[in-house]
């Protein structure tokens, strides 16, 4: 229980901190967003009122009328309220309307290709570290280019290769835009379709960690006494290999799970810049370059606690997964 | 349940001649330049038996032991030699030429083995009881749930240990308490050959103690012998039958515990057997003779 | 059975025998203590020092070699041919002149950034972890903040509210760096507990030796290879950051790396277009350079977890054992 209350501060601090940052970056860089912000806003037919100034000021910063104190509290206060402003580049959307369109759709790509790259990886990792010197040895390096390719150009060369050269799965989009988005079939399959490419990106490129991880865990597992004592009793060899070795080294893995998430939504968000992708990846990268400053900050929370909620999950999960973290407290 | 059975046992024919023959067994760990950590061990094993294997460390007790049973892992390697098994059935198996599936079935049925320092020895994340029962699940497939959570709590009763720790998990149980279930766990399947490698070297004396008279107590009741592996000298002397000494991987001396202590032939026997001091001065009584039976007497 | 005689050296049966003189006649000599500290030469490593030693001399000397990168010609989008051997850009710019200057940009902000991450890892982790108490925990939770908290997104957000004209090749380089070191600062820290609370550390401490002495000659010496491997992974991690900003438009203002390349060539539409000669050789560049540094680092591996090692040299012991085995059956 002791251990359920400290991650939950732990998460509790590092959302705060999230916070925060998103609060003082703008503060700290040259220039003066609101203005830009403001500019824009006009540039697009909207309503400028001294409330508006207000409301953006407090978001983004440059309201200098307030101590920077209150600034942050009302900041804060909006957040909870859920009001992260207008955005200019989806003008009039609000930017949490434009976030909660596109957030399903990273969600899906990078959940589905995260689980299959650490399913398989795992496995294949369990395999190379219990019985080394077979072919499977020659994984490793190949999975090594594989991790030290960068997402995005292994994204082109799919494109490349799969795409325009045999034609197997479109390069560009979410989904057909002929189709009417919803719960009907020939949406779904097409959305998988167009989902296809940019999940094998992920999984391709983030395979090669998880493999690596485990491959050598599996050996300093192997060679620990409740191994030699599973083989002294004459268990399966099977057996030994799930319940025994793959199953204590597979802990650290799952701990180290924080590290490998950033990483893949990191190069997710370049991922969808190259496929299209309607994810929040491309509402960022949009939003930088129209200068959106409102949907920049907005994406990055929402990305910073979807992050943080998936890791929690993940050190919940990991007391379940190794009893002695129950004990310790 | 299990006690019918030994009983059963001692009443058939018990077969004559020794358990286990090792001959010639020589191992060698293929490092750089290669080590011969078993020269040539060679020695019998009786039913029922007590063999104590003492010597210091790195005279390759340990490795004969997981030689025996072919646990040796690279880099070390079997150069020569012969173990067989004289099988109570009648059967005589030779251990170093038997095949996978036939040594994987042989182990713990016939012949189980206590580590060192259970500390490590159990898996940490699965609890005793499920431990206990896939030795049970990988030999006996007669065997239903209900029956198997019998015999697992039959055992630890045996070795002291509430059956209610079969849910328990290896960290909650003391240091004491695991190597008791490291017991139990070695007897699930009633082994003719119980090797243990340094059992109670990790535990405070009186744990020992105790853990030493279950031992002895249980091998009287089922009738298994051990080959008992420590660099405790004096502790072999009061619980064996018969001690081998090692050096240096050669076994230099093999006799009754009773003539070892009172005129061993060999140079460095003797000096192992001095270097042990005694607490009052004078030589003890033994545990098997029975004239101290319980801690608070010893003079 | 026993042998009362003092020890007596038996002749062992080959091939263990012909296994020891094999050794001694082809010169191995038991390896040095401080050898044991070094990674040894397997192909693996060799292989990993060849791509990084030849990418490197290439970023080197290759601007040197080459010709103009920004000279436009008429030539545009041509493939491979003897004037340009990787073809030419959309602008008829030399494909390979552009690699090479390209190059030399990535691992310069790729060390630039390895370095400063690594100088950041280092304070916080072994620092706070041989301080201890209040400090520790503080340092401790900061990173696992950092840690935690996504890193590109991050970057994005802080280039994209710094104007173009003020993105330099500094401000990049302590963006990258600061979003980079969380990671290697936890496993810095662990190590160093680790090391901290060893016997031989407090038998140190205990004979009285000065702390900067303790920390010298005891605790960093066996930081060195975990330090050396977060090293290298500092560097991939950091060209590959930087690449993808070049590629999103957010890196440097100026800077000409293997990202930027891929800049130029995803909006020359070099992909529809079909060339590519012009996305192709960057990203095998940095692909090249990334699984060189990493193969290093399995060596490396192997000496912070000598289990891997020895798993390596079973592995080659049992092949030359079955050899060795092979020859006698025959014979």
């Amino acid at each position: 229980m002791n251990y359920v209350i400290r991650k939950l501060g732990f998460y509790a601090a590092a959302l705060w901190a999230a916070l925060t940052l998103n609060f003082i970056i703008p503060r700290m860089l040259p220039g003066n967003p609101v203005d830009i912000l403001l500019a824009k806003l006009q540039q697009r037919g909207g309503n400028v009122t001294p409330e508006t100034r207000q409301a953006y000021a407090i978001l983004l910063g440059g309201d200098d009328t307030q101590p920077i104190l209150a600034q942050y509290w009302s900041y804060l206060a909006n957040i909870a309220r859920g009001d992260l402003g207008v955005s200019i580049s989806y003008f009039p959307a609000k930017v949490t309307d434009v976030i909660g369109a596109s957030m399903p759709w990273t969600v899906i790509l990078v959940g589905v290709s995260t689980v299959l790259a650490a399913a398989i990886g795992i496995i294949l990792g369990a395999l190379v570290g219990w019985r080394p010197g077979t072919w499977l040895d020659s994984l490793i390096p190949a999975t090594t280019l594989l991790a030290a390719v960068p997402y995005f150009w292994l994204a082109l060369v799919l494109v490349y290769i799969l795409s325009r050269g045999l034609g197997l799965f479109p390069g560009q989009g979410g989904y057909d835009v002929i189709l009417d988005p919803g719960w009907n079939l020939p949406f779904i399959l097409s959305a998988v379709e167009h989902a296809t490419l940019p999940a094998l990106t992920i999984v391709i490129a983030s395979l090669g960690g998880w493999l690596l991880g485990m491959r050598n865990m599996m050996v300093s597992t192997l060679s620990e006494d409740y191994v030699l004592t599973a083989r002294a009793k004459g268990l399966p060899a099977r057996w030994i290999l799930i319940n025994y070795a793959a199953r204590n080294a597979v802990l650290p893995s799952v701990a180290g799970f924080a590290i490998s998430l950033g990483f893949v939504v990191s190069g997710s968000v370049v991922t969808e810049q190259v496929f299209s992708y309607p994810g929040i990846g491309s509402r960022l990268l949009s939003a930088v370059t129209n200068n959106d400053y409102a949907l920049m900050q907005g994406v990055f929370l929402y990305i910073t606690i979807a992050v943080l909620a998936a890791n929690l999950l993940v050190d919940l999960l990991y007391s379940l997964v190794d009893p002695r973290t129950r004990a310790k407290g | 349940m299990s006690v019918e059975l030994a009983q059963g046992r001692e009443q058939a024919q018990v077969r004559p001649g020794p358990v286990l023959t090792v001959e010639n067994l020589s191992v060698v760990y293929e490092t750089d330049r290669p080590v011969h950590a078993v020269k040539n061990a060679s020695f019998q094993l009786g039913r029922g038996e007590i063999l104590g294997l003492a010597g210091e460390s790195g005279c390759g007790k340990t490795t004969l032991a997981y030689a025996i049973n072919r646990l040796h892992q690279a880099p070390a390697r079997i150069a020569s030699g012969q173990v067989t098994f004289h099988d109570q059935d009648g059967e005589d198996i030779e251990l170093l030429t038997l095949e996978d599936e036939k040594l994987r079935r042989f182990r713990w049925t016939k012949l189980s083995m206590v580590f060192q320092g259970a500390m490590n020895a159990l898996n940490p994340v699965r609890t005793i009881g499920s431990q206990l029962d896939d030795a049970l699940r990988a030999h006996d497939r007669s065997l239903g749930k209900q029956a198997r959570r019998t015999r697992c709590a039959g055992v630890l009763q045996r070795v002291g240990v509430d059956p209610e720790r079969l849910g328990s998990y290896p960290h909650e149980l003391s240091g004491g308490m695991r190597q008791r279930v490291m017991i139990a766990m070695a007897m699930l399947l009633e082994p003719q050959v119980m090797i243990m490698d340094e059992p109670t070297t990790a535990l405070d004396v009186v744990v020992q103690r105790d853990i030493l008279r279950e031992i002895v107590r249980l091998k009287e009741e089922l009738n298994f012998a051990v080959i008992f592996i420590t660099h405790d000298l004096p502790l072999l002397l009061e619980i064996s039958d018969r001690i081998a000494v090692m050096l240096r991987g050669e076994i230099i001396e093999l006799d009754k515990a009773e003539t070892l202590y009172r005129s061993a032939v060999h140079p460095y026997t003797r000096k192992l057997l001095a270097s042990f001091p005694s607490l009052s001065g004078d030589r003890g009584a033994f545990i098997r003779s029975g004239e101290y039976d319980s801690f608070e007497e010893q003079p | 059975m026993t042998n009362i005689q003092p020890l007596s050296e038996t002749a062992p049966v080959s091939p263990t025998e012909e296994l020891a003189t094999l050794a001694k006649a082809s010169g191995h000599r038991p390896t040095a203590a401080w050898r044991l500290l070094l990674p040894t030469p397997t192909p693996w490593l060799i292989t990993g020092l060849v791509l990084i030693g030849g990418i490197a001399a290439f970023g080197i000397f290759g601007p040197f070699l080459v010709g103009n990168p920004d000279a436009i010609s008429n030539t545009g989008l041509s493939g491979p041919s003897p004037e340009h051997w990787l073809g030419t850009t959309q602008t008829g710019q030399d494909v390979l002149a552009q690699l090479a200057y390209a190059t030399r940009g990535s691992l310069q902000i790729g060390l630039l950034v390895g370095v400063l991450a690594t100088i950041l890892s280092a304070f916080f982790g072994i620092y706070g972890a041989y301080l201890g108490g209040f400090a520790d925990e503080v340092f401790s939770l900061l990173s696992n903040v950092f840690l935690v908290i996504p890193g590109l997104p991050l970057v994005i957000v802080i280039s994209g509210f710094v104007p173009r004209e003020s993105r330099g090749l500094w401000t990049i380089a302590l963006v990258l760096a600061l979003t980079s070191w969380a990671a290697s600062a936890r496993v810095l820290r662990a190590q160093t507990l680790s090391v901290r609370n060893r016997d031989y550390v407090a038998a140190s401490r205990v004979s009285g030796e000065r702390p900067w002495r303790v920390i010298a000659v005891e605790i960093l010496p066996n930081l060195l290879p975990v330090l050396a491997s977060q090293f290298v992974f500092a560097v991939i991690s950091a060209i590959l950051g930087e690449a993808g900003l070049s590629f999103l438009g957010l890196g440097a203002s100026g800077s000409s790396t293997l990202g930027t390349m891929l800049f130029y060539a995803q909006n020359g539409f070099a992909l529809p277009l079909g060339a590519w000669w012009w996305f192709l050789p960057p990203g095998l560049m940095i692909a090249l350079f990334g699984m060189g540094l990493s193969l290093i680092n399995f060596s490396i591996d192997e000496i912070i977890n000598p289990k891997l090692k020895n798993a390596r040299l079973v592995r080659r012991r049992a092949r030359r054992t079955a050899r060795t085995d092979k020859k006698a059956a025959v014979s």
